[in-house]
């Protein structure tokens, strides 16, 4: 890392429509969200459009990153600022979900058992009468006001105890999602060691599994919505669970897409070396990422 | 292939393209720097002229101008604008311009990124002022838009204010990430941690905070959003959540935010007061420990705005110390500063006069706030005007003037002209006379409990509403002097000489004014 000359790159016109993309995509995601019960409205097709040009520009813009890369462009230093783009990326999607974790602690720390009556602060509540006959629990069935806008469920995603532990999904989850973070490994060794077979083999079975969750959470949401009455509506507690499972769901499909774009270069395009594949890696630190967040999942949502 | 190839032959020594284009397609961290700029300036005058609609209302008792529902959006509009088009735009096109620059570093680490951090904004705050014509009118829930106001009560047009919040939270991530990866990776040899400019370590926290704190409010959005529209009940003591959960979430990014517009400042103004004391500054070490504390603490006093919710008691004096605590790396940083001056050979050039009222009236806004975050006081302070004081005292001439210090201070280097002296001089008299008449006497009213946010009030506040009023109007007007200048000195005037300032120490006053287009194509020698 001598006195060599930096690269910067030329213009570019990536960004400018990435910006425009975004913008059709919130304003249609906005129309179409106030539009809901609006079967006449169009907004749906800014949404598209936004969504149609967001992904050509993507496409085209990691092509141009890409080529540059196979051109020898990139420095070290360039390829060093990478990795802690990436690494500081994963660490704001941390804070992500830090937000939906503390949500759920406070709900189940303190949110729930005021609202039942206990504490400091559910002496007031109750002293006036309010939600009475609520009963504090975790997961929580119930809702403090009986009101008809919420579905309430008849059972809940929580440990079902031993006897049922094999017909439980998230068990099923936990062990496809970890054995994931494992084959993804593997394929790294493999490209590490130059054995592409290896490595594509591998990596294919990771997409495999990330497929495979996905399914298992689609079939255990049908399950909630279908047999247990368990919906967004049904109070805090569809609440935390859908949108934690459900950002977590969609990470897993983000991670396993750009897994299957990698397993793609490489079968494809034969891309990657033994010492020098970056969009593997972040790929992969994205996945265990991922894999760690559901282990927090299983704990707190499903377990404890 | 081969043209990513060819362009890259050509690149290094031609300067900007022509046209339009080179705004738009821009790489270069001057040019996107000099647009984050414009547009910040672009959005204090838009959430200025939003201030004086609502002073101009509040200048006698009654309802004078606008209806309340409007008064309502007017006072949303401008904490948002201001805070998100204005402060963070303006800190970001600085740290743009500057950080590259200070550690010899060519332009920021992600250029194409670094672009599309950018041009978000425009979009983002078209969507967030569109709102305004929408039916049910734009946002009226303040600018902390506290549920059930922005949930259940909430006119339609919060889904666009939702959705503009979401790319605005990923433009400064996106900003914040090419900042830290550009002060970790690009700095050239010799350019150690301990040896950097405390601008760029201002940057390097605030960049931190940044991306750990914008997440946060992107997750209290989109609780909004699904309470809102798709049934949940994070914020609704009906379906078993708490309204209060949302002032916990929007807090635990809010008062890092705050500290994210106050942090380069105190960088800025660490420089400004180096070079016109010429003295090295007093304590460089222990401005860079105080501002990593201070960044640290503001993780965990985030209920010091909670005060009123009926906190359990252990939360209530938990939060009051870790508060107070923060005051003692802001006052070593304020020592630093006048020990620095101490004895210094002192010339008050316009950066340096902006620079010293920072010192003074920042400390009285931390002073208000101490006195706020003494919990029994603030349950009588709380959502009075003394907060509305005390919070003005630490943006206006806080960030600021820390803002147009810099300008007058760096703006030689970037358009290798000197600024008229005179002119500047009598801006800042100016600034410095509207600021405290507008917000000084609202400590008075605050405290005499006159609320906030309400277009009218009781008859016996109404003589200093009337000066403060007079005082925004002074305070406002004089900022169109500040475009004049600055566009005065970009179109011409005295050639500035490569040091500027005769006690400017840095790598940026190295280089030639204006700065050539790309700065440093192999890294420079420090030592
Ligand atoms: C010594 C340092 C500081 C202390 C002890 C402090 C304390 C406080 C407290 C206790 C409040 C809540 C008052 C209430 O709502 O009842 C408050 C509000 C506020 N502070 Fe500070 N503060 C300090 C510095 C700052 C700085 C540096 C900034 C920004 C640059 C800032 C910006 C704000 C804002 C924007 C609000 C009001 C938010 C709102 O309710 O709209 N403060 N401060
Ligand atoms: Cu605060």
């Amino acid at each position: 890392m001598s006195a060599q000359t930096y690269y910067v790159p030329e213009q570019s016109r990536f960004p400018i429509f990435m910006a425009l993309s975004l913008f059709l995509l919130v304003m249609g995601a906005s129309s179409t969200i106030n539009n809901l019960d609006n079967p006449d409205s169009n907004s749906a097709y800014i949404l598209y459009a936004g969504f149609i040009s967001l992904f050509t520009t993507l496409f085209f813009w990691f092509r141009q990153v890409i080529k540059e890369h196979l051109a020898g462009l990139d420095s070290n230093q360039l390829k060093t600022s990478y990795v802690y783009g990436m690494a500081w990326f994963i660490f704001s999607e941390v804070m992500f979900f830090a937000a939906f974790f503390g949500a759920l602690f406070y709900v189940r720390s303190f949110a729930v058992p005021w609202l039942s009556g206990e504490g400091e602060n559910g002496v007031g509540i109750s002293a006036i009468g309010l939600w009475e006959g609520f009963e504090s629990s975790w997961p929580v069935m119930t809702t403090p006001d009986k009101g008809a806008e919420y579905v309430l469920a008849e059972k809940s995603m929580a440990w079902p105890g031993w006897g049922h532990a094999l017909e439980w999904l998230p068990l099923w989850n936990t062990i496809v999602l970890l054995s994931s973070s494992v084959t993804v490994h593997f394929a790294h060794i493999g490209l590490k060691n130059g054995d592409r077979k290896k490595f594509n083999r591998f990596l294919g079975i990771t997409v495999g599994l990330a497929l495979i969750f996905v399914g298992l959470q689609a079939a255990e949401y049908y399950e909630a919505y279908a047999h247990y009455g368990l919906t967004l509506n049904s109070g805090i507690y569809g609440s935390t669970f859908f949108m934690l499972t459900g950002f977590h769901g969609f990470h897993v499909m983000m991670g396993g897409f750009m897994l299957a774009v990698m397993l793609a270069r490489s079968v494809f395009a034969g891309h990657f070396e033994d010492h020098d594949h970056f969009g593997f890696e972040a790929a992969s630190w994205y996945w265990h990422f991922v894999d760690v967040v559901w282990v927090m999942l299983f704990l707190f949502v499903y377990i404890l | 292939m081969s043209a990513v190839i060819e362009n890259h032959h050509d690149d290094h020594h031609h300067g900007p393209a022509k046209g339009l284009t080179r705004w738009l397609y821009t790489t270069n961290h001057k040019d996107i720097g000099t647009l984050y700029l414009w547009f910040s300036f672009a959005m204090f005058l838009i959430g200025g002229a939003m201030a004086l609609v609502i002073r101009a209302e509040l200048f006698q008792p009654g309802m004078q101008i606008v209806e309340p529902e409007f008064y309502n959006q007017m006072i949303t509009l401008h904490g948002l604008i201001m805070i998100f088009g204005g402060v963070m735009p303006a800190f970001v096109g600085l740290a743009n311009w500057l950080v590259p620059m200070m550690i010899g570093a060519p332009d920021m680490a992600l250029p194409r990124m670094n672009n599309l951090s950018f041009w978000i904004l425009p979009f983002a705050f078209f969507i967030l002022l569109s709102s305004l014509f929408m039916e049910g009118g734009a946002p009226n829930f303040g600018w902390t838009f506290y549920a059930p106001l922005s949930t259940t009560y909430a006119p339609p047009s919060v889904t666009f204010f939702i959705f503009s919040v979401h790319i605005m939270g990923a433009s400064s991530i996106m900003g914040a990430i090419n900042v830290v990866v550009t002060i970790m990776n690009m700095r050239a040899p010799g350019v150690t941690l301990m040896k950097m400019p405390l601008f760029v370590w201002s940057w390097l926290i605030t960049a931190y905070l940044l991306i750990a704190v914008m997440p946060v409010l992107a997750g209290a959005v989109t609780m909004m959003l699904m309470d809102i529209h798709f049934g949940t009940s994070f914020f609704n003591a009906a379906g078993g959540g708490d309204p209060v959960l949302f002032q916990h979430i929007f807090w635990f990014f809010g008062h890092p935010e705050v500290y994210i517009m106050i942090l380069p400042a105190f960088g800025i103004v660490s420089h400004i007061i180096e070079t016109f004391s010429r003295k090295q500054l007093f304590g460089y070490s222990s401005m860079v420990w105080a501002m990593l504390s201070i960044a640290i603490l503001s993780f965990v006093v985030w209920a010091h705005h909670m005060f009123t919710v009926g906190l359990p008691l252990a939360a209530e004096l938990f939060f009051m110390w870790a508060t107070m605590l923060i005051a003692v790396p802001t006052g070593v940083k304020v020592f630093n500063w006048v020990a620095t001056m101490f004895k210094g050979s002192l010339t008050f050039e316009t950066p340096m006069l902006f620079a010293i009222a920072f010192v003074v009236l920042f400390t009285i806004g931390g002073l208000s706030g101490l006195m706020l975050a003494i919990v029994p006081a603030d349950f009588q302070y709380h959502d009075t005007y003394f907060v509305v004081a005390h919070f003005h005292y630490v943006l206006v001439p806080g960030a600021i003037f820390s803002i147009m210090a810099a300008v007058y201070y760096w703006i030689p280097k970037w358009s290798g002209n000197m600024y008229d002296e005179r002119l500047g001089k009598l801006h800042f008299w100016l600034s410095f006379i509207g600021v405290n008449v507008t917000f000084f006497p609202q400590h008075f009213i605050g405290l005499a409990g006159m609320p906030r946010r309400y277009p009218d009030y009781a008859l016996q506040f109404a003589d200093w509403n009337m000066v403060s009023s007079v005082g925004a109007f002074l305070f406002g007007v004089s900022q169109i002097l500040f475009l004049f200048i600055v566009v005065k000195t970009v179109m011409g005037g005295k050639k500035a000489t490569d040091q500027v300032w005769e006690g400017a120490r840095g790598l940026e006053w190295t280089v030639a004014s204006p700065a050539p287009y790309h700065t440093f194509t192999t890294p420079p020698k420090v030592d």
